[in-house]
């Protein structure tokens, strides 16, 4: 490898929150024309690391060198003075300004704003890389992947060479990943430095030259990604040797258990999210539901949960020993009160699930405060699930009687899921399980799902990593749009097959 | 027939007040600093006006310089209501308290100052009737163009007011146009939509909420000032200025954010305010009329949010204090 001095330098750099070291003595090396992967476990300090290059947060002790000199990054306009610019990963655009408002905000470019001179130069941008973006556009019209084109595009219309992007595909589908992975290749090309911040090692395979790990802050070590393989990088990010397979075991003597009929949800304001949804959830089985994000699966597991007002359509329970019930029309308590054990892992942990500033004890109790006579609730038995589900779970908290949002992101899912499943349901219901957990939490909870497929229930997956729900769901139930787009088998299928059912309704007929 | 020739120019004075303060609402609101404490502000502009007028007109004995006259209490609201902007910003910004409670106890505040000094103005005056009378320095301000009552109805619907009101109906459309069109007007608007973007882009948030907010209390500052120098003929009384302090906030949201909007929908208001007085007698009870504006506000406010056009929401981030290195 020849020499080149490095774009960026990053030397000794510490940062700390409070107790907790976020950056230990990190050393990191980025390098024009290359594409850099930062691999790491949540809250191994990546982003941190990223933020302090972006001028976001201050380092305690150690040196930026940009390069070859010695900067001081106070602020994000220091930053962009240097030529870096972050992608977020919560988009930081405003809702209400055009694309081209969002891009030209902050700057302090001489003379009046002028519009049209700032669409021009947008365009200009656009084609030299390939983006797709309407300068004109409103940013609350726009669907993820145009949002997070026009931060790309912001960045470089303040002339960055140095690009970090924060997990950039978390809300793509695989084509948008595609269209993004082919930009940032013009990018390379065109001798920009890139850092994209992840933890999907198909991505780094297919996208980066060069690999960086960080483990609780500290710098593991970097290779050239052609050099290495996924098992190899995960096992430098966990600190030891980790299954990357997720079990997938037959389902055993399965029946229908669930079975919905013509389901259509309107929200609020009138608009369709669901359109004729049909499909029968089998006991003993998985059956993932793929889509777009905001493809009616919220609106979907609410609809069974009876959280959700249904305009039409039928969600039949039916009993192992063959008789039936109709849930739709009653509410969480009613269909409890039919005997029906639903579990309901929603989305927002902490705003449905749980509630943040209570602790695990009473968290618990939110599922049993109604059982007896007294006029007391009973406290010791949620005491002993509590403690139970922190010992099983291996849930790592200081003590049952600490308000769960103090919990790390793993463990408040944790807590959730071993709740849900203490009330043995017959039905389990969870949306995005896995959202913001590290690689080892998230085997954990796949582990869970299965154990809980294997005793029988009917289990029902929304995920958005279509590379989970295809090894996990033995059948996956595609959305578009709030109508399914089709039900395929998890084992035959495609991810390019599933993806395109996403964006399209039954997928491209000439696959 | 409606005497539009006399009801539109009361009208007018009627609304400037609420112009000022509507403006000036509009302007710190557009920073995502809800302040509620207007009313109050609008109040001490008032009595700071007064009392500067106040100790003007006694050392010279009545017989007042033009210029002086006009400046010193112009000058006396402007700080009175820049240091309770500042008081506001410093609470709700820098201490990051709530700002609906900061703003509320500022109002309360606001017009307990006024009630104090203006009392106390009253007594030192010694006169029979509890109010004060600055007829020299109100002359000042309500001048009119000397040629304006040779012209008619034209003259009297346009031109028989004094400067205070132009230059309301001036800053309402500057501010209206700096909020749309310049780059300083995208920042701001960021700042009360998304501080967390803006703080990315490198845009200083305290200092925007601070400048927008004090800005904002010296403009609803002058509403005060004009009631009294200009609407009240210089006479101050306590409590006299009423609920116009709301009224100017409920002008902020009918007219959806946007000032010069406001220019129209504060004469609006301003006559529905006094309609009761051309309406005969017996018809129904005034307090019945003077509900009106209130009315048609919640009316807006309903149809506004039926119709979710983003663009008529208030500033996203309207009300929630700023800080960084929360997640």
């Amino acid at each position: 490898m020849e020499e080149k001095t490095p774009a960026v330098q990053m030397r000794d750099i510490t940062k700390r929150f409070g107790t907790t070291l976020a950056n230990d003595k990190v050393w990191l090396d980025i390098y024009r024309g290359e594409i850099l992967a930062l691999l790491g476990e949540n809250g191994s300090g990546k982003t941190t690391l990223m933020n302090m290059l972006s001028g976001i947060y201050f380092p305690d002790a150690g040196k930026i060198l940009v390069d070859g000199r010695e900067v001081v990054i106070r602020s994000p306009r220091d930053a962009f003075e240097l030529g870096i610019g972050m992608i977020h990963q919560h988009f930081k655009l405003v809702d209400v300004f055009t694309a081209a408002e969002n891009i030209v905000l902050g700057l302090h470019e001489p003379g009046r704003l002028d519009r049209k001179a700032v669409a021009e130069k947008v365009r200009a941008i656009c084609e030299t890389y390939g983006f797709d973006v309407d300068p004109d556009q409103k940013v609350y019209d726009m669907s993820v992947s145009q949002k997070q084109t026009v931060e790309i595009v912001k960045v470089l219309y303040r002339g960055a060479d140095i690009l970090i992007l924060d997990e950039p595909t978390a809300v793509l589908t695989p084509q948008e990943t595609d269209k993004l992975f082919a930009v940032l290749r013009n990018m390379r090309a065109d001798g920009k430095a890139i850092v994209i911040i992840t933890h999907k090692m198909h991505e780094v395979e297919a996208l980066s030259d060069r690999v960086a790990v960080l483990r609780h802050g500290q710098f593991v070590g970097d290779m050239l990604t052609a050099k290495t393989n996924a098992q190899e990088m995960t096992n430098m990010m966990v600190g030891h040797a980790v299954s990357l397979n997720i079990r997938r075991p037959e389902p055993k003597d399965p029946k229908p258990r669930l079975q919905v009929e013509g389901l259509t949800v309107r929200s609020m304001d009138g608009i369709l999210k669901l359109e004729d949804v049909s499909f029968t959830a089998n006991s003993g089985e998985i059956l993932g539901v793929a889509g777009i994000s905001g493809s009616g699966q919220k609106e979907l597991l609410e609809a069974i949960a009876g959280l959700q007002p249904v305009e039409r359509g039928s969600i039949r329970y039916l009993e192992p020993d063959g008789g039936g019930a109709e849930l739709l029309g009653m509410d969480p308590l009613d269909i409890a009160a039919r005997g029906v054990v639903l579990s309901f892992v929603p989305e927002d942990r902490l705003g449905m699930g749980l509630v943040g500033s209570m602790d695990l004890t009473d968290n618990m109790m939110l599922r049993s405060f109604r059982r007896g006579r007294s006029p007391f609730v009973d406290r010791k038995s949620p005491r002993t699930l509590a403690s139970q589900v922190v010992s099983e779970l291996s849930v790592s908290t200081p003590g049952l009687g600490i308000p769960v949002r103090r919990l790390s992101g793993g463990n408040v899912q944790k807590v959730l899921v071993g709740r849900e499943i203490a009330a043995a349901p017959t039905v389990l219901l969870t949306a995005y399980a896995v959202r913001g957990l590290d690689i080892g939490a998230s085997h954990t909870i796949y582990d869970l799902i299965n154990r809980q497929k294997e005793q029988g229930v009917a289990v029902i997956y929304v995920g958005e990593d279509l590379d989970v729900l295809l090894e996990l769901s033995d059948r996956i139930l595609v959305l578009c749009g709030g109508k399914v787009s089709g039900i395929v088998d998890g084992r035959t299928t495609s991810k390019r097959a599933v993806g395109m059912m996403m964006t399209k309704l039954g997928g491209d007929a000439h696959e | 027939m409606f005497d539009f020739a006399s009801f539109i120019p009361r009208a007018v004075v009627q609304g400037i007040p609420l112009l000022f303060g509507a403006t000036g609402e509009t302007l710190t609101e557009k920073s995502g600093n809800l302040n509620l404490g207007i009313p109050g502000i609008m109040y001490v502009g008032g009595i700071s006006g007064v009392i500067g007028a106040f100790l003007y007109e006694q050392s010279c004995g009545g017989d007042v310089v033009p210029a002086l006259a006009l400046l010193i209490p112009l000058l006396s609201c402007l700080a009175g209501s820049l240091l309770m902007g500042l008081l506001y910003c410093f609470l709700t910004v820098t201490l990051r308290a709530n700002q609906n409670v900061t703003g509320l106890a500022m109002t309360t505040f606001g017009v307990g100052f006024g009630n104090f000094f203006g009392g106390s103005l009253i007594k030192l005056t010694g006169s029979a009737v509890p109010s004060i009378a600055l007829s020299a320095t109100s002359s000042v301000f309500s001048r009119s163009l000397p040629f304006a009552a040779d012209l008619g109805w034209f003259g009297q619907v346009f031109l028989s007011y004094g400067f205070l009101a132009y230059l309301a109906v001036a800053i309402a459309l500057v501010a209206a146009f700096v909020l749309r069109r310049t780059r300083l007007g995208l920042h701001l608007r960021a700042v009360g939509e998304n501080p967390a973007t803006a703080d990315a882009a490198g845009l200083n948030i305290t200092r925007y909420k601070y400048a927008a907010t004090c800005l904002g209390s010296m403009v609803a500052g002058l509403g005060g000032l004009y009631y009294v120098m200009d609407y009240a003929s210089g006479v101050w009384s306590n409590n006299a200025f009423g609920d116009r302090g709301w009224l100017a906030i409920a002008l902020v949201i009918f007219t959806v954010w946007r000032p010069n909007l406001a220019v129209l929908a504060s004469i609006l208001f301003g006559g529905l305010y006094i309609l009761y007085l051309f309406i005969p007698s017996g018809m129904a009870d005034k307090e019945l009329y003077k509900m009106l504006p209130y009315v048609v506000t919640i009316v807006v406010l309903i149809l506004s949010s039926v119709r979710k056009k983003k663009e008529n929401q208030p500033p996203a981030s309207l009300g929630l204090p700023y800080f960084r290195e929360e997640r």
